[in-house]
């Protein structure tokens, strides 16, 4: 990547990436603006608690507040989270089995920018009329009462994104099925992989009971449809049940992989091999498979009748089974390792405590009767964060440090690094461990402001304060990222020392297709066999060199996005009765599917890497990619 | 990759082989069928016969069940060797949409 780019300019490398279809590039786009995201849903959080910092606070007004609320939780979920993970799990998977590339790379760009679009889209709606301010949630009654265009922007955008994060999920799973090196059984496959195959088997299950939701939500509210208006015949109730059928499963989404990224981290520090790499793998998918059965734990207020709570709580609580099973088989590689406490390992080490913490209030609101108590308190805003930021967004930032040399090949400060964790994890147990007990005195979640004499003002303040230190941590790993890129000290390929699987056998980061020879898999930890045989080279190889196939880059994804991102500010104003309206979404749609329709007659039939060429980089000459 | 053209010739016993292989299929089709048949038989003859809903309707659903596995085994070839994953998925993909139908169901719409 770095000495093309050099040679080619600015104007070129963007031009590169956008049109890329190379995974490790397209993970560096999901980690840029999956990154940019975050910092936005962060300012938003911080906009949340200075006006929760004191009773009776006017920084923002009732209606501002339940938009920053809204978007705060839309944005770290759907255009944060996910796509940071997918970022670290286009960048890495396909490493770890040994593979080119991903099954679909034209798949994989067009992903991303229905993802990008998608979030740009619901973003504008700052700046058009009003963001959307029924939570995250969108629950139907308020959600149809809602009189600007926010909810408009919230459905659409989440249409499109949604779109794109199915068909990487698809794209990970043919992947993982069909393109594993010769020799990685699926019981040889590292669990960052395993988890990877597991949460895309739940997205490709899960995101269509969204999208119906969506779909019902945005022609109730656009198109004069009436699936969730009570007053007309319609059921309210369907989308709750339709969202949390999503909704669950979509925090395994995001656990699981984090679990992966962890597991991991404990077996490179610990210097060990993972303790019960089976167990951890069969946990994997029974929580995959739980993960649809227990979504009216969110409903148990709604008055489900006892039956039915009873089945649903029952079904939660076991969920917490193989998830015990999974912090003992961590425990269990920590011990008697030889522990090396880089900054990844902090905070898998970090982890831990936390997110038993969030599972632990997480059974306690699985039973039924004390959720009467604790539902939509603050006690369910601590539980969740404990679980999302304890646990998806510890592992975010570890892999941030265990893969930036694998992705740039430069290493992340860990002076800086180690500032940035105990800041973060101060911060965090500050701001949300208080919040339990705010839940507790009764402070309701999603609202604006309280009272001087309700007592809620100290605990609010501390939560605040903590607020600060996690901002403090953000900037600071920020300021990393810069120091490191303009140090830029290249670091080979194994920069931890002590890595275990595939990606590590080859340089950082890897040339554009990966490994010259596919290579032959001995066992699970590949790398780490290898290495302690003595092979200098890190890999026995499968194939003898030869010339590698390799597809053209391509603008048709972006083009395909953008036409969705337009037809939808037609279906958006549509209800005001605007003349243009219609037009714009023919011609949104005409974009799209005019470019699919090219991308189908058109042949593109990629280029070869001729064998010469692989040889002359082999030696470090490097060699131009197209 | 190679894109060269292989004349192959088979063996005298991978002919046999095959032609038994294909026999068998051939066979297995046929019952299949000719269940079928029964089980739709059995459907008519359920609702001739003037049974209480409550009766038919599961009955039926039953057997449609049943024709849904048999169609995929034996028409659309899910036992042959490498559908193992495709089968894991189809089949993981319908218990949760069962799971999902039987919750709306029970609780929403009974
Ligand atoms: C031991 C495992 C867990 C159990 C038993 C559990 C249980 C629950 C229950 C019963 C609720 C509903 C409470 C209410 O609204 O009254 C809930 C809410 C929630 N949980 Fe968990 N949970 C677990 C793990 C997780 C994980 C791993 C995540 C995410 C990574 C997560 C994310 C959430 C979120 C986001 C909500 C709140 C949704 C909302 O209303 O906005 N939970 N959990
Ligand atoms: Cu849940």
């Amino acid at each position: 990547m770095s000495s093309n780019a050099q040679k080619s300019g600015f104007g070129a490398t963007v031009w590169d990436y956008i049109t890329s279809v190379d995974h490790k590039k397209i993970a560096i786009l999901y980690l840029m603006s999956g990154g940019l995201f975050f910092l936005i849903g962060g300012i938003e959080a911080m906009m949340i608690r200075i006006q929760l910092m004191k009773a009776g606070n006017d920084f923002l007004s009732a209606g501002t507040y339940n938009e920053v609320m809204t978007m705060h939780g839309t944005t770290m979920i759907f255009l944060a989270a996910m796509p940071l993970l997918l970022g670290f799990m286009n960048a890495i998977m396909p490493l770890q089995i040994g593979a080119r590339d991903v099954a679909f790379p034209f798949l994989n760009s067009l992903g991303f920018w229905l993802f990008f679009f998608g979030g740009i889209f619901l973003n504008l709606s700052w700046f058009l009329g009003g963001a959307p301010d029924a939570g995250w949630t969108n629950y139907a009654s308020l959600a149809l009462a809602s009189e600007s265009h926010g909810i408009d922007f919230y459905a659409l955008g989440l249409t499109i994104s949604g779109f794109g994060t199915l068909i990487s999920g698809i794209n990970f799973l043919v992947t993982i099925i069909n393109m594993r090196a010769p020799g990685m059984t699926y019981m040889r496959m590292p669990l960052f992989t395993w988890t990877t195959f597991v949460a895309s088997a739940l997205i490709l299950l899960a995101f269509p009971p969204l999208t119906i939701a969506i779909f019902f939500m945005v022609f109730d509210r656009l198109f004069g449809s009436h699936f969730f208006d009570v007053a007309a015949g319609g059921n309210t109730i369907i989308w709750e049940h339709l969202f949390w059928i999503f909704g669950h499963p979509e925090v395994y989404i995001l656990i699981l992989p984090a679990f992966g990224i962890f597991s991991e981290i404990f077996a490179i520090f610990s210097r060990k091999r993972l303790f019960g790499y089976t167990a951890l793998v069969f946990a994997t998918i029974l929580i995959g498979f739980y993960g649809f059965m227990v979504w009216a734990h969110h409903m148990f207020t709604v008055g489900l009748g006892p039956t039915a709570n009873a089945i649903f709580a029952l079904a939660t609580m076991i969920i917490a089974v193989p998830t015990g099973v999974k912090i003992f088989n961590w425990l269990l590689t920590i011990w008697g390792g030889s522990v090396s406490f880089a900054t990844p390992m902090l905070y898998a080490v970090g982890f831990i405590p936390s997110f038993v913490a969030g599972g632990v209030t997480g059974v306690m609101q699985a039973m039924a009767p004390l959720d009467y108590q604790l539902h939509d308190s603050y006690f369910i805003v601590a539980h969740f964060h404990y679980v999302i930021v304890g646990g998806v967004v510890l592992a975010i930032f570890a892999a941030t440090h265990l893969y930036w040399p694998k992705m740039f090949g430069t290493m992340l400060s860990e002076k800086l690094g180690k500032v940035t964790f105990w800041l973060f994890f101060i911060g965090f147990h500050l701001t949300f461990f208080i919040q339990h007990f705010l839940g507790l005195m009764g402070m309701p979640r999603r609202v604006y402001t309280f009272g001087a004499d309700q007592g809620w003002d100290l605990f609010n303040a501390i939560s605040s304060a903590g607020a600060v230190f996690m901002a403090l941590g953000v900037i600071i790993m920020l300021v990393n990222v810069v120091l490191t890129t303009v140090k830029n000290e290249r670091v080979g390929n194994d920069p931890w020392g002590d890595g275990r699987t595939l990606e590590w056998a080859i340089p950082s980061p890897p040339p554009f297709y990966n490994f010259a020879q596919t290579p032959l898999v001995r066992g699970l930890d590949t790398y780490w066999i290898e290495k302690m045989e003595g092979n200098k080279e890190g890999m026995i190889y499968a194939e003898p060199l030869g010339d590698i196939h390799m597809p053209n880059n391509s603008f048709l994804p972006v083009v395909m996005s953008f036409g969705l991102f337009v037809a939808s500010f037609g279906a958006l104003y549509h209800p005001d009765d605007l003349p243009w309206t219609i037009p714009v979404i023919v011609l949104g749609l005409l974009i799209t599917f005019g470019s699919m329709l090219l991308r189908s007659l058109k042949d593109d039939l990629g280029f070869h890497i001729h064998k010469e060429d692989l040889i002359k980089d082999r030696e470090g000459v490097k060699t131009d990619g197209h | 990759m190679a894109h060269d053209v292989h004349d192959y010739v088979r063996t005298k016993e991978e002919y046999e082989y095959v032609r038994r292989q294909r026999a068998q299929e051939m066979r297995h089709m046929l019952t299949s069928f000719a269940m079928m048949i029964f089980l739709t038989l059995i459907a008519f003859t359920a609702v001739a016969a003037g049974f209480s809903t409550y009766l038919i309707v599961p009955i039926i659903l039953l057997l449609a069940a049943i024709q849904v596995v048999l169609q995929l085994y034996h028409f659309m070839h899910l036992s042959n060797k490498g559908s193992g994953t495709i089968a894991f998925f189809m089949f993981s993909g319908m218990f949760v949409a069962f799971i999902v139908i039987l919750t709306f169901v029970t609780i929403i719409w009974w």
